[in-house]
């Protein structure tokens, strides 16, 4: 009975789910080629530092499409979204700094530095087990998950909608925001964790491992659009988008509406910890300014612009707002907020389906006057 | 430089004299202080005690101190002050600074105890007799400080003659501290029932020293029992106190929230619209606060006042338009109103930013806002925030009459409740929507201008404060003036009684998750409308 | 206590003695009465008598100050939300039409006639439609079976009031609650919904509230007149058209 999950997707596939992994495809081939066999003079060649920058964008790609997943199919609209992500990649920063064990300034076999310039003695129970890697893989599902359950559960449970879920989740973000630039909350309070070392053995400077992180987040932004485009296109999806238009009318069909949404949170957030997770080896830094109200918001107009509700415009709508933050901040500072606070008017104004609904209708506006011309 | 110095000195010396009366006086005496004994001393003390000028003070005082010196060579007398290994001099006139010496090359002016003790009551009498008030109270607290039994009669004197209240208080409190230490019994219970009755937490010391000093001795049981209770009394009372300062401190927080977030409450609960660029407006409020006292630096006493329209009609009329240009496309959105006012928050923000500079501006305080309210030893209300509560009550009650009894407040609650039935009724609701978010923002900038007198006015103002605005407007109930009053009061006081336990920032954080909890038990705040009215507007 | 009994017997729903009370404005007052299986039933009043009220009460949308429900003679519905509710065996159609405008017809009414609604049923596996039967059946019955494959959203609004009566049979439910159902209906519409009703009637039990006295008296069914959040009167349509305090209080003519 097991059904088309999956596996079955992609084969049967829908046309766009094949495009959009050729692309990935293409870039995942590309990419690093251009860096590797392109001599270094040449204007077709790729850095390592550009590796990284690529890697960060597709990072971003994934945390857009978690948002999507609820907002552009649940109407959920979360403004704590980055909070997940920054779990996601505290969790990985926590490895990180364990693995340096008695490379660090100090020489502490166990203590971080930070931890050794605060005169602490003892490792925080928080950081135990994080020795393990594969403690670390679970860890950076789990707890942004956790978080999710535990929030959603009662949002959800007490029926929280509309604009006073999305305030409360930006008061969540911003609690934490608050609690993790607190020295005593442990994780390395104004600076966070930086300075890593190497990640299994390898060393995260290594050209080598630069490609193999960029590699994953190819694959982990493959792998978390054929989970939402499984779940979307499965009869969940279906109830998903009818608690987007109708949630009452569903909850009076019988449905358990806040089981649905739940999920897709809990699902949602977990995409976020992993984007996060990739996020912060290629960045080389964890700090408590990705809690900030701000970042979340930022990643609902990458949402809003690229198209809600496709999957695919979100993570071009995340790829491209940060390709033009990257090219602004560099070169045009002061000009980088009105930009982007234009964009949030502009698309809401009159992007209401962001560049995927452009396209659509272009597309349609070709085939209607191909079909007149015949 | 040592002729440089010298020449300093006699110049300034040469000044002094053309200007002081009793100049020749004080410097006959200092320098007959440089080579007379003891007993010598003590004459010419009290012959400086009895010039009873500011300087002839001062002199008395650094004697007492000990740092009057000569300088051995030109025998002219200073002040210095050790620092490092050589010493620093100050004229004693003009009290300014005139170069370091070596220490073999000046001379103390030494004093034995007694005639430490001597100085000081000359000190404290010229000083309770001075014209002064604030000089008067002054030798008090220093005679309070120094426990110096002898001078008891001295006070007494003082308190015969003092028609002062603040004097006398400070008089008072004196006499019965040191009348504790005197041995006399009278004295003691007079003093003990005196000190039950203003409850000073200063006296606890006296009180202790007290109490340290008769507890072996049988016959003062009775006035250690007393003793003891007025130790209890204090302590309780300045619990008390605590308490009253807490609440006050919370109600102040209160009032900002409060100031901060009616407008938004207001935009909310008639147009169901998120405003994310309120915290925005507050920024240009205080802004409009910096560019007034920047036109009108003469004025800065009224600066406040001038500010306040000007301020509503700034953030007032850029609400209007806001509302005009966007928002009015997206009724029925509020999750995109959200976004496009966010947008437009951040172009406001840069905007401050390319027009003034993003670092902070400096908004000057009147004269008026500062000080302190003094209620009792232990508790003090600042004058700016007794201001900041009143302000905001006043705009409550302004807000009341006006949504209660102006018609344009009458139709508002008419669109609020139900907006078809109005627009049925011919109420231009389009017009409600743009005078209403234009009402809104204007009050923010008003809330700008309160809190330009409390936090840095720099571009990130509005955003330090938006979340508390949400906070408190969802807690308060959409739709309910009343509701944010209370809601902000209640998160005001709550949050600074969290902070003596828990700091500031962890308070915030308990606030924060106290809130999230709170709406999910009652997700339309304290004071909801209930029935399917609510619902359907929703 | 024995007529009490008597009337709960034999009764689907039993509505007994439920106040409303939205801070001292009663919505529903001390109400009673009772619903007979199979049978139409029809709820009228002015506007403000509770109507939609009463409908909340028994879906478990609004709980009662005072009073119980009493479903099938045994259950009572106040310790249940609206989810179970429906699992009970109470559906229930909005004043407003609230359909599925983003999904076909044929999606609208799956949604409702899926038997396991948990979310694990509804994300691994696959629907094998046993009740593709079902649908096209209902769908012949509203008149949409030539628009199965049809956004819902592009229906007009009676289509859309069908197809939302539709969905409440295809959830195959004993009770049928639905407010104001033809409203905005042709003639032609509200005359084919009549007999749909009526049809419907023999096998499950329909509630209907309804402004439309003509509408009303085409059912020919029992009729209860609320009245400020109470029983006025109850009886046969053409009966009422001559109650005096019913014509006072709501017919008015």
């Amino acid at each position: 009975m097991i059904s088309n999950f999956i596996i079955l997707n992609i084969l049967r596939g829908d046309i766009r789910t094949k495009a959009f992994l050729l692309i990935l495809l293409f870039i995942a081939i590309i990419v690093p080629l251009l860096n590797i066999y392109v001599p270094a003079g040449s204007f077709f060649h790729l850095t390592d530092y550009h590796i990284s920058l690529f890697g960060k964008y597709l990072t971003y790609g994934l945390l857009a499409l978690s948002l999507d997943l609820i907002w552009g199919y649940c109407g959920i609209l979360s403004l704590g979204h980055g909070a997940f992500f920054a779990l996601g990649g505290y969790c990985i920063g926590i490895h990180f700094m364990r693995e340096i064990g008695p490379r660090g300034v100090y020489g502490d076999p166990i203590l971080p530095d930070f931890m050794v310039f605060l005169n602490w003695s003892d490792l925080p129970l928080a950081w135990y087990g994080f020795d393990s890697f594969s403690y670390t893989l679970l860890m950076i599902i789990i707890v942004p998950g956790l978080l999710a359950f535990i929030f959603g559960w009662f949002a959800f449970k007490s029926r929280v909608n509309g604009v006073y879920f999305s305030i409360i989740t930006q008061a969540m973000t911003y609690a934490l925001m608050l609690a993790f630039f607190q020295n005593d909350f442990g994780f390395g309070g104004n600076n966070g964790l930086t300075d890593f070392k190497d990640v299994l053995g390898f060393s995260l400077q290594n050209h080598t491992t630069k490609i193999f992180l960029f590699l994953l987040s190819v694959l982990a932004l493959a792998i978390g659009y054929l989970v939402s485009n499984s779940l979307v296109n499965s009869h969940s999806g279906v109830v998903l988008k009818g608690i987007r238009d109708q949630e009452d009318r569903l909850r009076f069909l019988g449905y358990r509406v806040e089981n649905y949404k739940l999920c897709a949170f809990v699902v949602s957030a977990m995409l976020a910890g992993i984007a996060g997770a990739l996020y912060v080896p290629q960045v080389g830094i964890i700090n408590p300014g990705e809690f900030a109200p701000l970042k979340s918001i930022e990643v609902v107009v990458w949402v809003a612009l690229g198209g809600r509700g496709t999957l695919f415009g979100a993570i071009l709508g995340g790829v491209i707002v940060n390709l033009a933050k990257s090219y602004f901040t560099v070169n045009f500072p002061e000009i980088w907020l009105y930009f982007l606070g234009g964009l949030f008017v502009l698309v809401t104004l009159f992007l209401p389906n962001g560049l995927v609904g452009v396209i659509k209708k272009i597309f349609v506006f070709i085939k209607n006057k191909k079909e007149k011309s015949f | 430089m040592k002729f440089f110095v010298r020449l300093l000195i006699f110049i300034l010396i040469l000044f002094n004299a053309s200007n002081n009366v009793y100049a020749d006086n004080i410097d006959e005496i200092l320098s007959a202080l440089q080579k007379s004994n003891f007993s010598e001393k003590e004459e010419l003390i009290t012959k400086l005690g009895n010039i009873q000028t500011n300087k002839s003070l001062k002199v008395l005082k650094s004697l007492e101190k000990g740092i009057l010196y000569y300088i051995k060579k030109s025998k002219i007398n200073v002040f210095a002050k050790k620092v490092d290994k050589k010493y620093e001099l100050t004229d004693i006139t003009s009290g300014k600074n005139i170069g370091l010496i070596k220490k073999n090359k000046i001379k103390r002016i030494s004093l034995n105890n007694k005639l430490r003790k001597y100085t000081r009551t000359i000190i404290a009498k010229s000083s309770l007799l001075s014209d002064n008030k604030n000089m008067r109270i002054e030798a008090a607290k220093t005679i309070f400080e120094s426990n110096s039994i002898e001078l008891l009669p001295l006070i007494s004197q003082a308190l015969k003659n003092e028609k002062n209240k603040n004097v006398i208080k400070e008089l008072l409190k004196t006499q019965a501290s040191l009348s504790l230490l005197s041995g006399d019994k009278l004295l003691i219970n007079k003093s003990l029932d005196y000190l039950m009755k203003t409850t000073d937490p200063e006296i606890i010391s006296v009180v202790n020293q007290f109490i340290e000093k008769y507890k072996t001795e049988d016959s003062y049981k009775e006035e250690i029992i007393k003793a003891n209770n007025l130790l209890n009394k204090i302590n309780s009372d300045i619990k008390l106190y605590k308490l009253i300062e807490n609440l006050f401190f919370g109600l102040s927080l209160g009032s900002v929230l409060f100031i901060a977030a009616v407008g938004l409450a207001i935009t909310f609960g008639v147009m169901g619209v998120i405003n994310l660029a309120h915290g925005e407006m507050i920024m240009i409020g205080a802004y409009t606060t910096y560019v007034i006292q920047l036109i009108f630096p003469q004025l800065i006493e009224y600066s406040l006042f001038i500010a306040l329209p000007f301020a509503f009609l700034v953030t007032g009329l850029i609400g209007v338009v806001i509302e005009r240009l966007v928002i009015r496309y997206l009724y029925g959105r509020p999750l995109e109103t959200l976004l496009a006012t966010f947008g437009i928050s951040l172009i406001l923000q840069q905007l401050v930013r390319s027009i003034f500079s993003p670092i902070n501006m400096p908004v000057t305080t009147p004269q008026w806002m500062s000080g302190m309210l003094n209620i009792h030893p232990a508790l003090s209300l600042a004058y700016g925030r007794l201001y900041i509560i009143a302000f905001s009550i006043s705009i409550f009650i302004a807000l009341l009459i006006l949504l209660r009894k102006s018609h344009f407040g009458i139709e508002i609650r008419a669109v609020m409740q139900n907006r078809p039935m109005a627009r049925a009724m011919g109420i231009k609701t389009n017009w409600i929507d743009s005078m209403t978010f234009g009402l809104g923002s204007g009050i923010a900038g008003i809330a700008g201008v309160a809190l330009s007198q409390i936090t840095n006015v720099g571009p990130n103002l509005g955003q330090s404060y938006i979340i508390d605005c949400f906070m408190v407007v969802v807690f308060g109930g959409v739709g309910n003036i009343w509701g944010t009053l209370s809601g902000a009061f209640l998160l005001g006081v709550g949050n600074k009684f969290l902070e003596p336990y828990s700091g500031a920032v962890l308070a915030k954080i308990i606030t924060l998750i106290f809130l999230i909890v709170f709406i999910q038990k009652k997700p339309k705040g304290m004071f909801a409308l209930k029935g399917r009215a609510a619902e359907i507007n929703q | 206590m024995t007529s009490l009994q008597n009337k709960m017997m034999g009764s689907i729903l039993y509505i007994d003695g439920v106040t409303v009370d939205f801070d001292g404005f009663k919505a529903l007052n001390n109400l009673s009465f009772t619903v007979a299986p199979n049978t139409l039933q029809a709820i009228v009043g002015p506007n403000g008598a509770g109507k939609t009220t009463f409908m909340d009460v028994v879906t478990g949308r609004t709980k009662p100050t005072q009073g119980r429900v009493i479903f099938k003679e045994n259950i009572n519905l106040f310790k249940y939300d609206e989810t179970s509710i429906v699992d009970l065996g109470i559906a229930r159609k909005f004043q407003k039409p609230s359909i599925f405008p983003n999904h076909t017809v044929m999606k609208n009414l799956e949604l409702a006639a899926y038997k396991n609604k948990s979310i694990w049923s509804s994300t691994f596996y696959r629907k094998i439609n046993n009740n593709l039967h079902l649908i096209e059946d209902i769908a012949n019955q509203i008149n949409l079976d030539s628009f199965l494959y049809e956004q819902a959203g592009s229906l007009s609004h009676g289509q859309k009031q069908w197809l939302e009566i539709g969905m409440l049979l295809s959830q195959e439910c004993d009770v049928l609650m639905l407010d104001e159902p033809v409203a905005g209906m042709t003639d032609e519409e509200t005359y084919k919904t009549s007999n749909l009703f009526k049809k419907i009637a023999k096998e499950r039990s329909l509630i209907v509230i309804e402004h439309d006295v003509d509408f009303v008296q085409s059912l020919n069914c029992h009729v209860t007149v609320l009245h400020e959040g109470a029983v006025l009167a109850e009886g046969q349509m053409k009966d009422l058209k001559n109650n005096s305090s019913v014509i006072e209080v709501y017919l008015g003519r």
